[in-house]
């Protein structure tokens, strides 16, 4: 007689657990390294390196520019929110599409564009530019969700009791929006904590950009990880700071029931400059960039500045690395990711799953640069064959961007039914065989998305590929930043725009298969 | 962020399975370029600019047979990274635009003997004295200036009257470019340690911080900002990318003998841990034969001084003869340890 016990269904096999601790073992694999770093350096040394003055400008530096970015990317992002999901804006689905779509330009090409309009640029007020332009649609995605969420019977109360629109939007629709502004503001801190290429580029200094210049000056050891702890301290504090957010809050509707959608407010008077504010924010955030690279492609690749030959073989072939490099990191991602994907789709109530889990989570809020010097110092020391190699590289994509592959895998694994699973089980098939008959192609679509948004995000990614590429291999984001590191715009160009194309692509594909939410968990990183 | 709506999402959607072969694929490809590495290859670390190195490598291969792949970075990433990787080092060869980089190197015994007969094409002063590594081109510190917000009777004599009030937001540096380093080195070297770290500090108040001497002399040029110490290539690279119209910034040097008019000299040295020394031997002699000089000296990439004697030096830079440099030897700079840690005590890095 066969039965399933339900125990058998709450103790996963060790070895799966044991699989599964692999993403949160590669997350604390970096942290363990930068605090060793930090440890050998001996306290008296990590308080003079901490307690100097460079530290002092970076934290003002930071400090600001998130206020300013977060203050900025809140009032716009939800004035977009509001105008396409509340009001009779024209074409409004062309806005949804317009107020998103900057995600795919990657932040460092879009400081590429603005610095290469004017150097006046530079600093702060440049950095804020690119933030902001940047990062809008992570305010906007969580908060045009909220919006649609709302329940409408409250404002209409509102309105009943005399409320003008506008009174209404701000005693009634704001208040319920808090939790998803806050949390896409700290969306936008936490971006603004790991970017490293938009403010090299923009010469704006922040915590990574002299993390990365400690090393270039041959400080790799303490005066780094002095200044990665400090960094790992505010993402972390971040990301805590929206897991918490993102515990349930509670609407005062009950039930979910087929909702009805609130009445657009009319915008009267207001119609145009709604639109033009609008189109305005597209032009900036959307516009600049792609226009810029068009028209650096007609100027000639100045001989003077230009760091390498830029020949139609050499975008080629950073093409083609790029893509490589994409496919490879999604591949490995996924196999790593598929363990703790199994575990906390199948075994949610085990006591380990919960901390496995949230381990891997904290991927987001390790930059990129901590990561690669980790990774170096770790093969350097301890494992030579893995230094300078393409698998060193696509491990640490998999560090990076594990949380994304997870998201779309577990969402997957959770759609296919396991009852289908625990038949073939009960029919004598092995789990290997229920693995590869049943799990896996009924997951395959959400795996399909997974590998998409790791391969996407690779593309896009600059620091860990400029410090762990093999000797020879370019990207397109290495060639970009090669380019314009020394204002050889014109040269960087070609490279920008098959990377935007790229990147386009990519994201409307996923966008139209999966809709906007697949673009923001891309954005999450 | 909302990954419930995200995972009602991915269940819902469909896309064809392919796509997982497909990335599988990927891993495989991706994997399989990094074994293609049989053949003998010379492995070149370089700090040099990459379109000159990209010169050199192409016309040695044409000349050699001997392929030759780069790593490119800032000389003192480089110098540390080599230090780091110490015998395990798959560098043959290390070439930089400072020479305090190859001094550390030669200090800690990673550099092989340059050939006798490749080192008597250049000057002896403009090698390590004991022969380690090879001078190949020369350059000289000078400040970059617009004339519309300066006049030539205002600039400065010397390198150490920057660091007066009178100079605040007038002064453009890169900190944290290699090429700020030596001209620090010569510093501690005229003058000692506790007058070089004021000099610092005076500099953290009045000067304009920039990434690279890219951007300094760039700034200068557009008028963000009166003077820059920089390198002279770079300003050389700036006028024949904008042309002499588009370029009212101009160069002057400090008083002869002054620390600031330094020459820095790019050098090359084989790697003691190399197993093609051979071909390294080869590529160091490469640099400076006539040909490579020629065409580093004609080409609109580099405006270095050559060092080989007899190769005449592009005719936008000044001549040599004008330009009075400090006596201070490349031996004298140091190995650059002490200068990262006087600026980083000055808050500059």
């Amino acid at each position: 007689m066969t039965k399933i016990p339900p125990q058998a269904t709450r103790r996963p096999p060790v070895g799966l657990v044991l699989l599964g601790a692999v993403p949160a073992a590669l997350v604390i694999l970096p942290i363990a390294i930068t605090v060793a770093d930090a440890v050998t350096a001996g306290a008296a040394r990590m308080l003079a390196l901490v307690w100097r003055p460079l530290v002092g400008d970076l934290l003002i530096n930071t400090v600001t520019l998130t206020l300013a970015a977060a203050i900025c990317c809140v009032g716009l992002g939800t004035a977009s929110a509001l105008l396409v999901e509340r009001t009779d804006l024209p074409a409004r689905s062309v806005w949804a599409v317009l107020a998103t779509a900057p995600l795919a330009v990657p932040a460092f090409v879009a400081s590429y564009a603005w610095v290469s309009i004017s150097p006046a640029l530079e600093g702060f007020g440049g950095a804020l530019v690119v933030t902001v332009f940047a990062y809008t649609p992570l305010v906007y995605l969580p908060v045009a969700a909220a919006l649609r969420g709302l329940d409408p019977a409250l404002e209409d109360a509102a309105r009943a009791l005399g409320d003008t629109p506008w009174r209404c939007v701000r005693r009634v629709v704001l208040p319920q929006l808090r939790p998803a502004m806050l949390g896409g503001a700290l969306l936008v801190t936490l971006n603004i904590m790991v970017e490293f290429g938009a403010f090299a580029l923009m010469r704006f200094r922040t915590f990574t950009t002299e993390i990365y210049a400690a090393y270039r000056s041959g400080f790799d050891g303490a005066e780094a990880a002095a200044l990665a702890i400090i960094l790992l301290l505010f993402c972390l504090g971040c990301i805590a700071a929206e897991a918490l957010l993102r515990r349930p809050v509670h609407y005062a509707r009950i039930g979910r029931g087929t909702q009805r959608r609130g009445v657009p407010y009319a915008l009267g008077v207001w119609r145009l400059p709604a639109v033009l504010g609008f189109a305005a924010l597209a032009g900036l955030s959307l516009g600049v960039p792609i226009l810029t690279v068009l028209y650096w492609l007609t100027r000639h690749g100045a001989d003077a500045i230009t760091p390498a030959e830029a020949s139609p073989l050499a975008l080629l072939t950073a093409a083609i690395s790029t893509i490589e490099l994409g496919l490879g990191a999604a591949g490995l991602t996924l196999i790593l990711a598929l363990p703790l994907a199994v575990l906390s789709a199948r075994w949610q109530r085990f006591s380990l799953t919960m901390p496995l889990e949230r381990g891997a989570w904290l991927a987001q809020g390790v930059p990129g640069i901590v990561i690669a010097l980790a990774l170096i110092t770790a093969t350097i020391a301890a494992v030579p064959a893995l230094y300078q190699s393409t698998l060193l590289l696509l491990l640490a994509y998999a560090m990076l961007f594990m949380p994304f592959a997870l998201v779309a895998m577990r969402a997957a694994l959770l759609q296919s039914d396991r009852r289908l699973e625990e038949a073939a089980k009960s029919l004598g098939a092995g789990w290997r065989r229920v693995l590869w008959r049943i799990t896996l192609p009924l997951a395959a679509p959400g795996f399909g998305a997974a590998a998409a948004l790791v391969f996407m995000a690779v593309t896009t990614e600059l620091t860990a590929t400029l410090l762990l590429a093999p000797i020879g291999t370019e990207t397109l984001a290495t060639r970009i930043w090669g380019d314009t590191s020394t204002l050889a715009f014109a040269a960087a160009a070609p490279y920008a725009a098959v990377l935007i194309t790229l990147s386009m692509a990519a994201s409307w594909l996923l966008a139209r298969r999966f809709g906007m939410a697949a673009l923001h968990a891309q954005a999450g990183g | 962020m909302n990954y419930f709506a995200l995972s009602r999402r991915f269940g819902r959607s469909l896309v064809s399975p392919t796509l997982v072969g497909a990335f599988a694929v990927g891993a495989l490809l991706a994997g399989g370029t990094a074994s293609a590495r049989a053949k003998t290859v010379l492995t070149l670390y370089s700090a040099q600019h990459p379109q000159v190195v990209g010169m050199l490598t192409k016309a040695f291969t044409a000349k050699t047979g001997i392929p030759v792949r780069v790593h490119s970075g800032e000389g003192p990433e480089i110098a540390n990274q080599i230090v780091r990787e110490g015998k395990r080092s798959p560098a043959d060869v290390v070439f930089v635009e400072n020479s305090p980089e190859l001094t550390l190197l030669d200090q800690l015994h990673l550099l092989a003997p340059v050939a006798q007969a490749t080192l008597a094409v250049v000057p002896a002063t403009d090698s390590a004295a004991n022969g380690d590594w090879l001078g190949v081109l020369e350059r000289q510190n000078v400040l970059a200036w617009n004339p519309k917000l300066i006049r030539q009777a205002a600039l400065p004599p010397h390198l150490r009257d920057l660091a007066l009030p009178a100079w605040r937001g007038k002064i453009a540096i890169a900190p944290s470019d290699a090429d700020f380093l030596p001209l620090v080195g010569a510093m501690i070297h005229a003058k000692g340690k506790a007058k070089t770290l004021a000099w610092l500090r005076g500099l953290k108040r009045n000067a304009k911080i920039y990434q690279d001497d890219e951007s300094v002399v760039a700034a200068v040029n557009r008028g963000s900002v009166a003077t820059g110490i920089i390198n002279n290539y770079y300003w050389a690279r700036l006028r024949t990318e904008m042309g002499p119209a588009r370029t009212p910034s101009r160069i002057a040097h400090f008083a002869p003998q002054d620390v600031g008019n330094l020459i820095n000299v790019s050098g090359a040295g084989v790697l003691a841990s190399s197993k093609h020394k051979d071909a390294a031997q080869q590529f160091l002699a490469f640099l400076v034969s006539t040909v490579a000089q020629r065409d580093l000296a004609a080409s609109t990439v580099d405006y270095e001084y050559p060092l080989r004697p007899g190769v005449a030096p592009n005719p936008l830079l000044d001549p040599m003869a004008s330009l009075h440099p400090p006596a201070i030897a490349p031996v004298d700079l140091g190995n650059d340890r002490a200068a990262a840690a006087l600026l980083q005590q000055a808050g500059l890095i």
